[in-house]
């Protein structure tokens, strides 16, 4: 197919400067046509639209941090210890589906890998669960070379099915190793703070980092690189960009949030079982990521949050609550497939 | 002094051979047009220098290296940019980041760097923002900027495409059909833009149907038909070169 028939314009595209100069004006005069033209190609609107964004985070983070002020209950505490550790998988999650566009169906693995490296190692060699972190990150970028080497090669459909089946064999081995505890897991981890209400302070104030991390990372040169290729990976390349290197980055850096976030897992329940790292699991972090945005970092943050919170909103519905979350899910994804907070196009004003 | 230089190229899918010993070499600085009938192997061709296909055999060198077996960002960091026949930008990024991706290769920035937000991110996420602008002030974009890269005409995504080519400041510039699908107004205008992107110092290769913008623009033409060079040379003498005139007639009395 030839492109599309271009409407016919009545004006010759000379754009005012003249056609029969010789030297490409690279002074005064592309300067003042580039003032101009960004005067006119950005309302205000725009600056103050960013602001909103930059506020938005503030206030998330504000609510975040007086919520234990509202209801300290043990039980409330843990479903919010809960919910920011699975914001902070979504934003993991982001970086390799909403940034670089890689559909990952085995994310949980990652999660596992994380949990268990670091309640193995703090149980069997009595260390406290903040030095096994260096460990985990080790094991967890070995871990997304590992499945992403020879897996990225492959075009979306094949990886999808691909990051399915490792998930399920991280689970399975964690199943039937000894290291691992077999099917009762791993107990006795030791905790990462004294009481639950500085543990979940000190959950927020990770996965805050963990969120502005995903979200810079998506605004420098490794970031534009991965939306580059989930646009079009072949304009990529002829850019300059090396396609396989950059969605390995993307890889080994949902890899590392995943494992993170399985530590403070690990910490908040200081028990662990292949139970928690079902296929489940990571259906549920793709659905946070889906549901409020793929590649937006406001958006997975509000998905992770109404993922993670609406099934204990619904507690009272007992046996029926699970059929209202799925209708939910659905009519949300009907209403408004782009996610609740979708990634602008439209650039705003640095 | 020689650019580019290809030497019988051959690239056959099964039994079928797409270019058929293709030799021509491009001087630096220099615009050199590649013409032919449809499906003589001109795409094929550019496809074999830019890494996306590999060559069954032949010889492709850019400054005297070899590009054969190299995927198409390594020939791109040795300086070549390319736009495609169909358009391929980013379309649901900005306009000012899909010139952005022209940066990717000499921008100076590591993910500490934008995860710190270090000084140096500031001072190159900027400096790449500023010549984003220039380019687009060079192609001569007016169009929105700061919204997707698909919102904008079908005209000004061709310039947005050749702009960010250009932000990769590249020696030698591979154009297939940049006037494909325009207007005579905007072909003029491409007209005035390739004569400024030969100002800069690039050399370019040009694939081209409009005869016009050929041989206006060319210092050099070269012919192809069946995946064969049949001639190659200034424009008018390949304009008044027989086998040229039968390729694109058929059956022009014998000589």
């Amino acid at each position: 197919m030839k492109g599309p028939t271009p409407e016919p314009r009545p004006e010759p595209v000379t754009t005012g400067r003249d056609p029969a100069g010789p030297e490409p004006p690279d002074g005064d005069r592309t300067g003042a046509r580039k003032v101009r033209l960004r005067g006119v190609s950005r309302p205000p609107t725009r600056a103050s639209r960013l602001l909103a964004n930059r506020w938005a985070g503030l206030a998330g983070l504000l609510v975040a941090l007086l919520a234990p002020f509202v209801n300290a209950t043990p039980y409330a505490l843990s479903v919010m210890t809960s919910a920011a550790i699975f914001v902070m998988l979504a934003a993991g999650l982001n970086i390799v589906v909403g940034y670089c566009g890689l559909l990952d169906l085995g994310y949980a693995a990652f999660f596992a890998v994380g949990a268990y490296t670091g309640g193995v190692l703090s149980t069997r060699f009595d260390l406290p669960l903040l030095a096994t972190v260096p460990a985990v990150l080790v094991v967890t970028v070995v871990a997304g070379v590992v499945v992403g080497a020879p897996t990225l090669r492959l075009r979306s459909d094949y990886l999808a099915i691909v990051t399915l089946g490792f998930g399920e064999i991280i689970r399975i081995t964690a199943n039937n190793l000894d290291v691992t505890g077999g099917p009762s897991g791993v107990y006795g981890i030791p905790p990462l703070a004294g009481d639950p209400v500085a543990f979940y302070y000190l959950t927020v104030a990770v996965v805050s980092l963990a969120v502005l991390g995903a979200a810079r990372l998506g605004r420098s040169r490794l970031g534009r690189a991965w939306r580059f290729v989930r646009e079009d990976e072949d304009a990529a390349e002829a850019m300059g960009v090396h396609t396989y290197r950059v969605k390995l980055a993307a890889y080994i850096a949902g890899a590392v949030w995943g494992g993170l976030a399985g530590v403070l897992f690990a910490a908040h329940l200081s028990a662990i079982s292949p139970a928690s790292f079902t296929f489940l699991q990571s259906a549920l972090v793709l659905m946070a990521v889906v549901l409020g945005g793929m590649g937006s970092v406001p958006g997975v943050v509000v998905g992770a949050v109404v993922i993670s919170l609406l099934p204990e909103v619904l507690r009272d519905l007992a046996d029926h609550r699970f059929l209202l979350f799925g209708i939910l899910l659905i009519a949300v994804m009907l209403l408004r497939p782009q996610g609740l907070w979708p990634a602008r196009s439209k650039e705003a004003l640095k | 002094m020689t650019l580019l230089s290809v030497e019988d190229l051959r690239l056959s899918f099964g039994g079928l051979l797409a270019v058929d010993g293709l030799s021509f070499s491009v001087r630096e600085g220099e615009i050199v047009s590649i013409i032919g009938p449809n499906g003589a192997g001109k795409t094929s061709a550019f496809n074999c220098v830019t890494g996306f296909y590999r060559p069954s055999s032949g010889r492709i060198a850019l400054r005297g290296r070899d590009l054969r077996g190299l995927r198409p960002s390594a020939v791109a960091a040795l300086g070549v940019a390319r736009t495609f026949q169909n358009l391929r930008l980013f379309g649901e990024l900005s306009v000012l980041d899909n010139v952005r991706a022209g940066a990717h290769l000499w921008l100076r920035q590591s993910a500490f760097d934008a995860l710190l937000h270090t000084p140096r991110y500031r001072r190159s996420e900027r400096e790449c923002t500023e010549q984003a602008h220039h380019w687009l002030d060079f192609v001569g974009l007016r169009g929105d900027r700061h919204g997707p890269a698909r919102a904008l005409p079908y005209g000004e995504q061709r310039r947005t495409e050749i702009a960010r080519a250009l932000a990769r400041r590249p020696a030698l510039l591979l154009l297939d059909e940049p006037a494909a699908g325009l207007n005579h107004g905007e072909k003029a205008g491409m007209l005035d833009l390739l004569r400024r992107i030969q100002a800069l110092g690039v050399a370019v290769v040009l694939i081209e149907h409009d005869m016009g913008l050929v041989m206006e623009v060319s210092e050099r033409v070269v012919v192809l038909n069946f995946g064969r060079e049949i001639a190659d040379g200034r424009p008018e003498e390949v304009r008044r070169d027989p086998a040229v005139i039968e390729a694109y007639l058929g059956g022009a009395p014998d000589a």
